[in-house]
């Protein structure tokens, strides 16, 4: 794979780019918010997206999946983030599923996964117990149980936790909070007695959820990898997350820049359109060069998992560290170049701008990924 | 050769640079290489056709196709044999190639080819920087010649060069741009004087020229009179498609990379550098440079595919400068004081290198366009923002 979208990508990506045009308009994403929907996102556009083939895009074909690659994922992501469409991809497709994929047995991909690829189900992956992204220090417990165990504590950010049917949960059954060792994922029923959901209505209009684990039982059956293990398997599905992520991130980072972009060319002060001032000329530049390098580490990423490249981590945590700056930037310049306006509800940059916070500071921040990234090359 | 296998042919370049390419060549282009090694590998270089290995063999180039000129540049860069450093192969010459008349052509590009002849750019003055087209050196016709009055700055290697491509106005009524012809002159000649120009990393490359009635021939005007304005701009486009990442200048390149001086000066503590925000500005200059690099093959690959992609040039130039100014601030920042020494006691070549190399880039984001001329570049002719 290389950088720049195969024949294939670029119908896919037309594709996509009209089914969300006429399907998920950005207003669709502000009546889910406004409405204050149960869901908070489509069920019927996402069985459509299944329909299409698209959730099951990274599943093998046994599971129902398309069995393709993080190319065509992210091409899918991309116009998705153009217009918000507040779809499950990183709860169930990229998180969720990735650790089903990864860590379960084959009775748990036949359980779960074929009703994943086909829309009807909704994964959420609860790892998170505090704001800033550190996915070690986990203090929810897990204790053995005869065969199986029982899980004690609270998670909080869970993406899409208030719908989803399982929750993959990360809880430590050794080692103390922080350590990389001692922790295991455990698939648990959204319904399973002592689980408490409550929702959380986020900034960008997706929903969350705090997650109470009152004593609940687990079966052994439904561990995924090894008790103790589970950083290995959190590694490559945090990984592809993010780089799925940053794929999303890039679409709403283009239609930001873009709507911006024309505003500077229509909109009039001092008898003349903004964009002739050589301050809004130099920093909308800056702003191209920036969403061009996030295009290409983005690439870089995808062809790396598909590629099966040894530097996936890497690519990973540099995507996320520019991807991160860049969201701070074209959200911040957005609402600036846009003025009063746009700190109007009102207008749609707003939203671009919350999505983009949103995004930021998901799955680790630009501070986070230099120093991981600094790690990886051995400082 | 064209019609070779290409990996054959590729062989055929390894094994003769295997041949020919002392071991001490090979390591880029530094300033200090020994000299007669250097004049002598140039010298078969040369004849061998592979200083410009994509021009006409008429013209004293290689006759190679585009593909086999590439594996040529391709095995050249990858034992890191130092490149020619010549005006008259990287932006003359394709400029001729395209402007000049048959006769013009056939005078000077076999010179050129065989590194006969030093050139030096005759473009810059004091009052025409990035306003470049607002230069007011004069030319006036007499006769078969035309006279050259003015002055020119920021011409380098003026003092060695034998000959000159210069801007002069020939029509000072017209408009800025409508009024200038692209010329070519010998330099030693009355009324020609150099006076170096030392800068601020010590080195004194660069030369100020001052025209008193200096002569310049009629027929050596290349393109229209009154229309080297682009031919001028054309020229620059070769100039700029020799940075932006891939080739750089060339300066005292630091033998040690960054990361290895970051790691030795700041100190590791547990395998991790022991100053977290020094780790972080680190990695950050790392993961720029990265992404740069990423974004210049996105460019060539979309080339390659015939995608339509939008026009990176001034981007790569810019993102390129101030990558390499912000190396060289690290470096500063992790040598401490230790960085501030000029001569004397304590001054050890490896940290002056560094120094030097500090001050030396402060002028990647001034010539070939400064920052703000590529973002104007960029918002205009990219972003199309009307102005």
């Amino acid at each position: 794979m290389g950088l720049i979208l195969t024949e294939d990508q670029l119908i896919l990506r037309d594709m996509a780019s009209s089914f969300f045009a006429e399907k998920s308009p950005v207003a669709r994403m502000r009546a889910l918010r406004d409405s204050r929907d149960d869901t908070g996102f489509s069920r019927e556009l996402w069985k459509e997206m299944a329909e299409l083939g698209w959730i099951g895009i990274p599943f093998p074909e046994s599971v129902g999946g398309a069995d393709m690659g993080y190319g065509e994922l992210a091409t899918v992501l991309v116009e998705c983030g153009r217009v918000l469409a507040p779809q499950p991809f990183l709860s169930t497709v990229l998180l969720g599923g990735n650790a089903v994929l990864l860590g379960g047995s084959e009775a748990l991909h036949k359980e779960l996964l074929p009703s994943v690829c086909s829309g009807d189900r909704i994964l959420c992956l609860a790892f998170q117990e505090q704001g800033r992204f550190a996915p070690h220090r986990v203090e929810t417990s897990a204790t053995s149980d005869g065969d199986g165990f029982r899980i004690r504590g609270r998670k909080q950010f869970v993406l899409d936790g208030h719908v989803a049917d399982q929750i993959v949960t990360l809880a430590r059954t050794a080692s103390t909070p922080g350590d990389r060792a001692g922790l295991s994922l455990f698939v648990v029923d959204a319904g399973a007695p002592g689980v408490t959901v409550e929702r959380t209505e986020l900034i960008d209009g997706r929903n969350a959820a705090c997650i109470t684990f009152d004593d609940v039982a687990v079966g052994g059956a439904r561990v995924l990898g090894e008790i103790d293990g589970g950083a290995d398997i959190l590694d490559t599905v945090f990984d592809r997350a993010t780089i799925g992520l940053c794929a999303e991130m890039l679409g709403t980072f283009e239609e930001a820049f873009e709507r911006t972009l024309e505003y500077l060319k229509i909109r009039e002060q001092f008898g003349v359109k903004i964009g002739t001032f050589q301050a809004l000329r130099h920093r909308a530049a800056h702003m191209f060069g920036e969403l061009e390098f996030a295009r290409s580490v983005v690439l870089d990423a995808t062809s790396a998992i598909d590629d099966d490249r040894d530097d996936v981590a890497e690519c990973a945590s540099a995507t996320k560290a520019r991807c991160s700056d860049v969201a701070n930037l074209i959200g911040g310049e957005a609402i600036q170049m846009h003025g009063g306006i746009g700190m109007t509800d009102e207008e749609d940059i707003g939203l671009f701008f919350k999505r983009l916070k949103a995004a930021e500071l998901t799955l680790g921040d630009a501070i986070y990924h230099r120093k991981r990234f600094a790690g990886l090359c051995g400082y | 050769m064209s019609s070779t296998p290409i990996e054959d042919f590729r062989q055929e370049v390894r094994d003769w640079i295997e041949d020919t390419l002392p071991s001490d060549l090979r390591v880029g282009n530094r300033k200090d290489l020994p000299r007669d090694s250097l004049r002598n590998w140039l010298k078969a270089l040369s004849e061998h056709g592979w200083v410009a290995p994509d021009w006409p063999t008429e013209y004293g180039g290689g006759g190679l196709d585009r593909k086999h000129a590439a594996v040529v540049k391709a095995e050249l860069k990858r034992v890191r044999a130092p490149a020619v450093r010549s005006f008259g192969i990287s932006m003359l010459g394709p400029t001729l190639l395209e402007f000049g008349t048959e006769e013009q052509k056939r005078e000077f590009l076999p010179p050129i080819a065989r590194n006969r002849i030093r050139w030096c750019q005759g473009y810059s003055e004091p009052g025409a920087g990035s306003d470049l087209a607002s230069l007011q050196t004069r030319a006036v016709r007499d006769g078969d010649d035309y006279v050259i009055t003015g002055q020119k700055i920021w011409t380098t290697g003026a003092d060695a060069a034998d000959w000159i491509f210069c801007l002069v106005r020939t029509d000072p009524k017209a408009p800025k741009h409508e009024g200038i012809s692209f010329i070519l002159f010998p330099m030693k000649q009355p009324g020609v004087e150099v006076s170096p120009l030392t800068l601020i990393d010590g080195s004194a490359d660069f030369s100020q020229v001052f025209f008193d009635g200096a002569r310049a021939q009629a027929k050596h005007i290349i393109g229209p009179v009154n229309g080297g304005w682009t031919v001028a701009k054309r020229l620059l486009q070769h100039e700029r498609s020799t940075d932006g990442g891939s080739e750089g200048g060339i300066t005292n390149t630091p033998k040690d990379t960054l990361v290895d001086l970051v790691k030795r000066e700041v100190g590791l503590d547990d395998g991790v550098l022991a100053d977290p925000a020094m780790r972080q500005r680190l990695a950050a200059q790392e993961l720029e440079s990265r992404a740069l690099r990423l974004t210049m093959r996105r460019a060539a690959e979309q080339a390659r595919a015939g995608q339509t992609a939008r026009d990176i040039g001034s981007l790569g130039k810019y993102r390129w400068a101030n990558m390499v100014k912000d190396q060289q601030d690290i470096a500063m920042l992790a040598l401490g004081t230790q960085g501030l020494g000029w001569t004397g006691c304590g001054v050890d070549p490896t940290q002056l290198d560094r120094t030097r190399a500090w001050l030396t880039t402060r002028a990647d984001s001034i010539w070939g366009g400064t920052n703000e001329v590529q973002l104007n570049v960029i918002a205009k002719r990219v972003l199309q923002i009307p102005e």
